[in-house]
C-alpha cells in the first residue's frame, strides 16, 4: 500500500496461551489441552512516522500485539522486523532494538512505581541505558523532560500519588521519551482518562510526533480517537486483523461487516436519528473460536462458505478485507 | 548529599504522620511491650557495663556464694539481688549475659532466615516455571518437618562433621544457621505471593520494556513492596527464634555452657528446682517468658497495623 519505508514489519505474528488445567485434573478429569490464540497470525508493516491503530473490542488480542513487538512476550510464531532485521533470540541484538522502542501503559496509576519520584521514575531509561552520567545533568535532562509533557520541573521531587489520572500520563510519556525512542507503542493511552484529559494527551502525542519524527503503533477501542490520530488503522477481531485500510479510507467505506457495525456504534453530534444496528452478541471464546470466518455467528451476510473456510485479507479498492461476502460482490 | 539528607528528614516527617505511629501511641500495651523491648535490647547489649557481676570471671567467683536466696528472703545479699546460683554466681548478671546470647542468636537467625527466605522467594516468583516448582516443593518437604527437628538435625550433622573442641567454638553459628534454615519457608511463600502480583504490574512491565535487568526489578521495583509483610513476619519470628533456641539449649545441644543462653540458664537451675533452689531456674524462665511475650505482642501489632484490611 505504502511505499515509504517499513521501520516495523510483522509477519504472520502468532501468540498462543496455554490455559488447560494442571496436569493432574487433565490426566484424571479427562480435560484435554487448552489453547487461547491471543494472536493468530496477524501482519502489518508500520512505515516511518505515520501512526498505525489497532482498533477491536475487548479481548481480540489487540493489547497482545502491542507486548509482543516490545518483547514482553516471546511470539508462539512468526516474525517482527524492526528497520528490516528481524528480532531474533539474540539478546544483545534484541536488546539493541528494543532500546529504540518505549511503551506507553493503559493504567497511569499502575504504570508508575508508588514509591519512586518522579525524578527517578523518568530517569529510569537513562540509568539503564547510561545515556546520561552526572546526577546535576540527568536532572536538568529529567527537568526538559518534564517541560517537553507540559509539567513543572519542580515536579520531579514529589511523588505519582500527588499527581491525576491526565498529569501521571505525562510523567509517563515523559519516561518514555527519556530512552529516546523512535517507536512508541501505545497501549490504550488513554481510556483509562477523562473525555477533557483525553483530547489534551491524544494533541501531547501528535505534538510530539511531529517535533521528534515518533513512529506509532496505537492501541485502541475508540475509534474516535483513532479517526483523530492513525495514518491507517487496523482492525482486529478473535486474534486476526480482518481488514486494514488508510484512515479516512476506511472511516469513509469500511469493507468487512465487522468494522461496519464498529463504525454505527460512534454517536455523532448531527442527530441524525438514522436507524443504528448494534453490535449483536458477544466476541466468542477464543479458545474454542467458530469454524471458517470467526465473526460468522454475528454476521449478517455469513453463508455456508463462511462457516466453512476462514478467508484470507485481500485487496480490495484501496482496502485489505478478510470476508468471503466482501470478495464475492455480495457486500 | 542534600538529596539524601532531604530524603531521610522527608521520610521521617512520612513516619510521624503515618498510621502507624498513630496506632502505636493509642495502645498502652503496644507502648509497654516497646518499652520491655527496649530494656531487654539495651540490657542484654550493655551488660558487661551494667551488670553487677561479671558471672564468667572465674576469678570473681566464689563457690562459698552458692545458693544465696534472692535478696528479700531470709540469709539474702544485696550483692545477689535475685540470688546466686551452684556456682555462686548472681543470677540478674547471668539473666543479662543470657539475654545477650539469646538475643544475638535470635535476631542473627531471623536475619539469616529473612536473608534466604527473601531472595528464593523473589526468584521464585519472578522467574516462575520449574525453578519456582522446585523451591516451593523444597519448601513443601521443610515445613513437613517441625523446626526444633530441622534444628536438631542440622546441629546433629554439624557435630559429627567437625570434632568437638573446635564445636564449641562454632556453636553459636551452627545455631544461628540451623534456627535460620529452618524458619525460611514463611518467607519465601510471603515473598512468593507479593511478587507474582507485583510482577504483572504495569511499572514492572514499563521496567522490562526499558530493558532494566531482571535482578535490579525484582531489588528496586519489588523489594520494596515485600518489606512490609516481610518485617512482620520477622517480629513474630523473632519470639519463637528465641524460644527454638532456648528449647535446643534447654535440651543441652544448643550454645555450651561457657556462655550460657537464657535456655541453658533454666536447664541448669532445673537440676536445683526440686532441692529448693527455685530461683536459680525461675528468674531465667520468668525473664524468657517477659521477653517472648512482648515482642509477639509487638509482632501482632505490627501485623494489624500493616494491613489496612484488618483496620
Amino acid at each position: 500500500m505504502s511505499s515509504a519505508p517499513r521501520l516495523v514489519e510483522i509477519t504472520d505474528l502468532k501468540r498462543y496461551f496455554d490455559v488447560s488445567s494442571p496436569w493432574l485434573n487433565r490426566v484424571i478429569e479427562g480435560r484435554p489441552r487448552q489453547i487461547v490464540k491471543a494472536v493468530d497470525g496477524v501482519s502489518f508493516g508500520i512505515a516511518k512516522g505515520e501512526t498505525f491503530s489497532l482498533v477491536g473490542e475487548s479481548g481480540c488480542g489487540k493489547s497482545t500485539v502491542a507486548r509482543l513487538v516490545v518483547g514482553l512476550y516471546p511470539p508462539s510464531g512468526g516474525r517482527i522486523a524492526f528497520e528490516g532485521k528481524e528480532i531474533g533470540e539474540d539478546r544483545t541484538a534484541r536488546a539493541q532494538v528494543q532500546s529504540r522502542m518505549q511503551m506507553i501503559f493503559q493504567d497511569p496509576y499502575a504504570s508508575l512505581n508508588p514509591r519512586w519520584r518522579v525524578e527517578d521514575i523518568i530517569a529510569e531509561p537513562i540509568h539503564t541505558r547510561k545515556l546520561i552520567e552526572g546526577k546535576k545533568a540527568i536532572r536538568d535532562r529529567v527537568g526538559e523532560l518534564l517541560s517537553q509533557v507540559r509539567l513543572a520541573p519542580a515536579d520531579m521531587d514529589k511523588y505519582p500519588h500527588e499527581f491525576s489520572g491526565g498529569q501521571r500520563q505525562r510523567i509517563s510519556i515523559a519516561r518514555a521519551l527519556a530512552g529516546q525512542p523512535e517507536f512508541l507503542v501505545c497501549d490504550e493511552p488513554t481510556s483509562a482518562l477523562d473525555v477533557s484529559v483525553q483530547a489534551q494527551i491524544l494533541n501531547l502525542m501528535v505534538e510530539l510526533q511531529q517535533k521528534f519524527g515518533l513512529t506509532y503503533l496505537f492501541i485502541s477501542h475508540n475509534l474516535a480517537v483513532v479517526f483523530h490520530l492513525s495514518t491507517r488503522v487496523g482492525v482486529m477481531y478473535l486474534g486476526k486483523l480482518v481488514e486494514w485500510a488508510d484512515t479516512a479510507h476506511l472511516f469513509e467505506r469500511p469493507r468487512h461487516p465487522y468494522t461496519r457495525m464498529l463504525l454505527d456504534t460512534i454517536p455523532d453530534l448531527d442527530l441524525t436519528g438514522r436507524q443504528r444496528q448494534p453490535v449483536g452478541g458477544e466476541v466468542p471464546s477464543p479458545i474454542n473460536p467458530p469454524s471458517g470466518c470467526s465473526f460468522h455467528p454475528r454476521c449478517p451476510f455469513a453463508t455456508e462458505r463462511c462457516r466453512a473456510e476462514p478467508p484470507n485479507l485481500r485487496d480490495v479498492s484501496g482496502s485489505s478485507v478478510a470476508c468471503h461476502a466482501v470478495e464475492e460482490g455480495r457486500i | 548529599m542534600d538529596t539524601a539528607v532531604a530524603r531521610v528528614a522527608d521520610w521521617w516527617r512520612r513516619v510521624l504522620a503515618s498510621d502507624v505511629l498513630h496506632s502505636f501511641r493509642s495502645s498502652r500495651l503496644v507502648m509497654l511491650s516497646a518499652a520491655v523491648a527496649a530494656i531487654y535490647f539495651s540490657g542484654a547489649m550493655l551488660a558487661p557495663w551494667l551488670a553487677p557481676q561479671d558471672p564468667f570471671d572465674l576469678a570473681k567467683l566464689q563457690l562459698l556464694d552458692a545458693f544465696t536466696p534472692p535478696v528479700w528472703m531470709e540469709g539474702g545479699e544485696a550483692r545477689f539481688p535475685l540470688g546466686s546460683d551452684n556456682q555462686g554466681r548472681d543470677v540478674l548478671s547471668t539473666i543479662m549475659f543470657g539475654s545477650r546470647v539469646s538475643l544475638l542468636v535470635g535476631v542473627a537467625s531471623v536475619l539469616f532466615a529473612m536473608l534466604l527466605g527473601v531472595t528464593l522467594g523473589l526468584i521464585s516468583g519472578y522467574v516462575g516455571g520449574s525453578v519456582d516448582a522446585f523451591i516451593m516443593r523444597v519448601a513443601d518437604i521443610q515445613l513437613s518437618f517441625p523446626a526444633i527437628l530441622i534444628a536438631l538435625l542440622i546441629d546433629g550433622m554439624v557435630r559429627l562433621a567437625i570434632p568437638g573442641s573446635r564445636h564449641t567454638e562454632l556453636a553459636v553459628l551452627v545455631l544461628i544457621l540451623s534456627i535460620g534454615l529452618s524458619f525460611w519457608v514463611q518467607y519465601a511463600r510471603t515473598v512468593r505471593g507479593v511478587t507474582m502480583v507485583e510482577k504483572n504490574k504495569e511499572y514492572v512491565l514499563a521496567a522490562r520494556v526499558i530493558g532494566v535487568p531482571p535482578a535490579l526489578i525484582m531489588l528496586r521495583h519489588v523489594l520494596p513492596n515485600v518489606m512490609g509483610p516481610t518485617l512482620v513476619i520477622a517480629t513474630i519470628n523473632l519470639a519463637t527464634a528465641v524460644i527454638t533456641e532456648a528449647t535446643l539449649s534447654f535440651l543441652g545441644v544448643g550454645v555450651p555452657p561457657t556462655q550460657p543462653s537464657l535456655g541453658t540458664l533454666i536447664r541448669i537451675g532445673n537440676d536445683f528446682l526440686f532441692s529448693g533452689e527455685w530461683w536459680i531456674t525461675i528468674f531465667p524462665g520468668a525473664a524468657l517468658a517477659i521477653l517472648v511475650l512482648s515482642v509477639n505482642l509487638l509482632g501482632d501489632w505490627l501485623r494489624d497495623a500493616l494491613n489496612p484490611k484488618l483496620r
